[in-house]
């Protein structure tokens, strides 16, 4: 094939001026875009798989790399130079307008991600790599050499100043991610479509303008539809960078990590966070085996995190701890991965703790053990699955597994965000012949958070806290215990399998409180 | 059992093959299950005869009960509980329960037929004292039972998908006319007022058991015409509330309003005055398994009395002294006899009326056909609205939808578990509709349920894992306009020892409750009979 040598994109072959102008114009353009997209993908990837100092780095360096590529490849275009950048502009539009939703998207469902990741980032930085030699090809008639190169380069930087200070200032705070995407995947496809209007009469473009529509609607929709999107992928919804994501055959368990803070979300509610779980699992634990004159056998039902026996287990007069949660790979995880296995001390692969893997609505129903003290860190009631784990039926299973001078405690929801929803834990432990007493404490990532501790005997005040607790001291825990008015204790009926009182309280109130 | 042909397996690749294409769920894929139903084979052998001669004496038996569904068994339990041991029952399948029996796999138990008891009226005294020893009630407040709330049906109980939602309850509560509110509240006031009707002779207008009903004109002229005619006559004819009163028809009585009995339509509404403690006299008892739990717990109290795997085929009476009966053997191959003093004959009538042609007058009871599937899904269904519920219907299907079986055992809101999908043949005549139940193929039966389960719930594509199919030729007696005055009802009830008969076909209602005491008082009066001392709980 034979370069031809006659100009065929010259000023003199009766093209309208407009197509140097538009050309100079997508040059600022598809800078502007090719930066951006090389953003979205750094910081998409620092945001998702953390440490953005590498991330940033490789994938900029891969970027680039991959525009070398591109460029490269470039001689291998050698004939209709226009049409060629038309098509990679439509690509480009595709691929980099759907960039970060596709990587929202994916980012749950994929086994490897940084295979994705940079799959795509190499894809875009060919593409994007073709874009300014096919450019400078297509205007070397137009403009003498030293105006060409001093044209197409100083608008190519003068983009990547737009694109750097938009990004940040404008882009990321004003559209997130995902529209940002979508909006410059649209500048892309303006670009192509502009320019097949020129062309129009000079050579076919119906395929070409076709296939640029259908991309500029599939942006639109995206752009349209970007709130769903970002509902879909529960990183954006968790707004913090997601270390493991991973659904069971029970829950979906999702681990995120922003600095030292690790946070744990089943189903998407906030299990603990490691700045403060510390209050939670004090408040969980110590009130109950402060109570107990020897507490030799503890059951905790849920905690499959194993941070409450991690509490259980500083206390040398534990002799054995029964852990029954559901979900083994809530227990392997936090067994088995180090990071999260230094989080609760290794609690779960203690030689006195017994994981049980099932369901704890029928493991009571045929426990046949007496348990000193009982600590039951169940899911908030959202469901009615759940609601179950809190009714007068399954209390009574618990009450015969509980020894006679025995002592448990229920976390029960927030009492100043629930009070009728919180309180019903209290009027079922009681309907189920159990003396209750219900305490609070401030957790700031859950905001005031409610227990209920119950016992044969009515739980009294005294109690007797280890050295070296870092939430509880003999004040701060005799303070629990103190209702303000707008949480003191109200009428609440009893949880029942076939009314489940608590299900329905508890989509009200938080139903309200969260508008 | 898995019925996967050459054919399937080869249809399977095609469509996966084409799944690049296809959307997910629509490609047509063979499932692992089996096909199951009462053992026709068994039962038309009975039909046809032709069976050898008896071997041996025949054996001796104060009370021959022949057939162990509910009634049966509930003779039998009457029988153990009045401490009397002197009875043998004979069941023609392998396993007693009748519609009452159960299936198992690793996911769970489930039903084969019936999957739930309401809570029973104070007139079942008997049901209530067989629920008491079973631990189903557990105690009394204020002179009222308390049931077991684990036995009752958890909380959520029912849903319905109307208008692409689904809703809590089963009565569309969105997009109503104010005439279609009118009408439903007018309608449910009548029927209040059917529930609480007292009849001239003293008693409820419509009671479980029936034959505590009044039989007052008042009330039984309704048997004179359909429920439909009945619903005309009166101006019901809201569209969402004859497609309320349809499903209603087709889940009790398997059969379309235009064929049953006014009088039975009214009583499904009125009849219902469940009486227990904390208010739970609406709800249900229900278990994983169904009423299997009810069959297995009395089949288990009598157990030594039971010879299964045995079709009587032949009752003939001997003066007034008692009656052979002949029943094959199909372990061993042979004939066997007994003589009891009194024969219960427990079995549907057309199949009495073949057995003991002379002690039954014919009549004109009909019987529908049903389908039950169960379908063995990895993950618990979902959907746009309300949560899961134990039953959950669609407004737009022709099933009858399903139950979750794992409702009542786990709490465990995600994992496995096995829905227990119901349809009614009643749209078709009921004779080709067996004919039809017989012949289709498990694959085909396969794809209905799938597309159906698949319509009501999109999210459980690829959750499918089996689909067991068992098939109810005579599922239930239909109480078709008339019943009430139907000869061969008349007939049974009125028989006298030493050939009784119980069946929920006296009652020409097809209820546990209704089974339960036919069992009783025939027990009972094999008892008198016998002279056996007991205090009657009927």
């Amino acid at each position: 094939m034979v370069e031809p040598e006659a100009p065929t994109g010259g000023a003199e072959d009766g093209a309208p001026a407009s197509l140097a102008v538009i050309l100079l114009v997508s040059v600022l353009v598809v800078a502007t875009c090719g930066l951006v997209y090389e953003l979205l993908a750094g910081t998409l990837a620092s945001y998702l798989l953390g440490d953005s100092v590498t991330q940033f780095s490789t994938v900029i360096g891969t970027y680039l790399f991959a525009m070398g590529v591109g460029s490269y490849l470039s001689r291998h275009v050698r004939s209709n130079e226009i049409g060629v950048f038309v098509r990679v502009e439509i690509l480009i539009a595709a691929l980099g307008g759907w960039s970060a939703a596709g990587l929202f998207l994916l980012f749950p469902l994929v086994e490897d991600f940084r295979i994705a990741l940079y799959g795509l980032v190499v894809a875009i930085g060919v593409l994007v790599g073709l874009e300014i030699p096919l450019l400078i090809r297509i205007l070397r008639y137009r403009f003498a050499f030293r105006d060409l190169v001093s044209n197409v380069l100083t608008y190519d930087y003068i983009g990547a100043l737009i694109a750097s200070l938009l990004f940040p200032l404008v882009l990321v705070p004003q559209l997130g991610m995902i529209r940002t995407g979508f909006a410059f995947g649209l500048a892309n496809v303006a670009v192509a479509i502009a320019l097949l209007l020129v062309l129009r009469g000079r050579q076919k473009v119906s395929a070409d303008l076709a296939a640029a529509l259908i991309v500029l609607l599939s942006l639109v929709a995206g752009l349209a539809g970007a709130d769903r999107i970002q509902r879909w992928s529960e990183v954006a919804f968790y707004g913090e960078p997601v270390i493991y994501a991973r659904s069971t055959p029970y829950q979906r368990i999702v681990i995120t990590r922003r600095g030292e803070d690790l946070r744990l979300y089943l189903n998407g509610n906030l299990q603990f966070s490691t700045r403060d779980e510390y209050r939670y699992h004090e408040a969980l634990v110590w009130p109950v085996l402060g109570r107990v004159a020897n507490p030799r056998e503890v059951l905790i039902l849920g905690g499959g995190d194993g941070l409450a026996a991690r509490e259980v287990l500083k206390d040398p007069r534990v002799a054995h701890v029964t852990l029954v949660d559901l979900d083994p790979e809530m227990t392997h995880l936090f067994r088995d991965e180090p990071t999260l296995a230094r989080l609760n001390g290794g609690s779960l692969a203690a030689r006195r703790t017994t994981v049980v893997n099932g369901d704890a609505f029928r493991w009571v129903r045929q426990a046949r053990g007496r348990y000193d003290a009982i600590l039951i860190d169940f899911p908030d009631p959202t469901e009615f699955s759940l609601g179950k784990l809190y009714t007068e039926s399954f209390y009574r299973e618990v009450a015969r597994l509980l020894g006679p001078a025995g002592v448990l405690t229920v976390q029960s929801t927030s009492p100043l965000v629930a009070p009728r929803s919180y309180w019903t834990v209290a009027s079922t432990l009681e309907a189920a012949g159990l003396k209750a007493r219900g305490y609070h404490a401030y957790v700031p990532s859950f905001g005031e958070w409610g227990f209920t501790m119950a016992g044969h005997q009515p739980p009294g005040d005294a109690v007797r806290l280890p050295a070296g607790l870092r939430f509880l001291s003999q004040a701060s825990e005799r303070a629990m215990f103190d209702f303000p008015p707008d949480m003191a204790r109200r009428p609440a009926p009893v949880n029942r399998l076939d009314n489940q009182a608590l299900v329905r309280s508890f989509a009200e109130e938080w139903g309200r409180y969260d508008g | 059992m898995v019925e996967s042909t050459r054919r399937e397996v080869l249809k399977g690749a095609a469509a996966a093959g084409a799944g690049a294409l296809a959307l997910p769920g629509c490609a047509a894929q063979p499932f692992p299950g089996t096909l199951g139903g009462a053992d026709w084979q068994r039962g038309h052998r009975v039909r046809d005869g032709r069976f050898p001669a008896p071997q041996g004496r025949a054996e001796e038996a104060a009370v021959v009960i022949a057939g162990g569904g509910a009634a049966g068994l509930a003779a039998a339990w009457r029988l153990k509980d009045a401490g009397f041991e002197d009875f043998v029952l004979l069941e023609l399948e392998d396993a007693v329960g009748g519609n009452a029996r159960s299936g198992r796999n690793a996911v769970s138990a489930y039903p084969l037929g019936a999957h739930y008891l309401p809570v029973p009226n104070r007139e079942a005294r008997a049901l209530r004292h067989m629920l008491h020893g079973f631990g189903m009630i557990v105690g009394e407040e204020d002179g009222a039972p308390v049931y077991d709330p684990y036995q009752l049906c958890a909380d959520l109980e029912e849903r319905l998908l109307w208008r692409g939602n689904w809703q809590e309850g089963l009565y569309p509560a969105s997009g109503l006319s104010t005439e279609d509110i009118a009408q439903r509240d007018r309608f449910f006031r009548e029927m209040a007022g059917y529930r609480d009707a007292v009849g001239a002779d003293g008693k409820p207008a419509f009671a479980i058991p029936r034959a505590g009903s009044s039989t007052d004109p008042r009330f039984t002229a309704l048997d004179g015409l359909s429920f439909a005619r009945w619903l005309e006559a009166r101006s019901f004819t809201s569209p969402v509330l004859r497609a309320y009163l349809r499903y209603c028809c087709r889940d009790d009585y398997g059969t379309e309003p235009e064929h049953i009995s006014a009088w039975a339509g009214v009583h499904y509404f009125a009849g219902r005055r469940g009486w227990a403690a904390r208010g739970d006299g609406d709800r249900e008892l229900t278990w994983p398994e169904g009423n299997g739990r009810l069959g297995a717990l009395m089949g288990k109290a009598v157990a030594p009395h039971v010879r299964s795997g045995h079709s009587v085929f032949a009752v003939a009476r001997e003066g007034e002294a008692g009656a052979l009966v002949s029943a094959f053997d199909h372990a061993a191959g042979v004939t066997r006899q007994w003589r009891g003093r009194t024969v219960i004959m427990a079995m549907p009538h057309f199949v009495a009326a073949r057995i003991a042609p002379a002690e039954t007058v014919k009549g004109a009871l009909r019987y529908a056909p049903w389908v039950v599937a169960n379908v063995t899904v990895n993950r618990q269904p979902r959907g746009r609205g309300s949560a899961l519920a134990w039953d959950n219907v669609s407004t737009g299907s022709e099933s009858l939808g399903y139950v979750v079986a794992t409702h009542q055992s786990a709490s465990a809101g995600e994992g496995p578990t096995v829905l227990t999908w119901y349809m009614a043949l009643s749209r078709e005549d009921p004779v080709a509709a067996r004919k039809l139940m017989m012949t289709r193929p498990l694959a085909e039966w396969q794809r209905i349920v799938a597309d159906d389960l698949l319509t009501m719930n999109p999210d459980l594509a690829g959750a499918i894992e089996r689909i067991d199919v068992w098939r109810w030729g005579h599922a239930m007696v239909s109480p078709a306009p008339g019943f009430l005055s139907d000869p061969a009802r008349l007939a049974a009830i009125a028989a006298k020892p030493p050939v009784l008969f119980a069946h929920s076909d006296l009652s020409g209602l097809s209820l546990f409750e209704e089974a339960h005491y036919r069992g009783v008082v025939a027990a009972e009066a094999a008892l008198a009979h016998l002279g056996h001392p007991f205090e009657s709980l009927a």
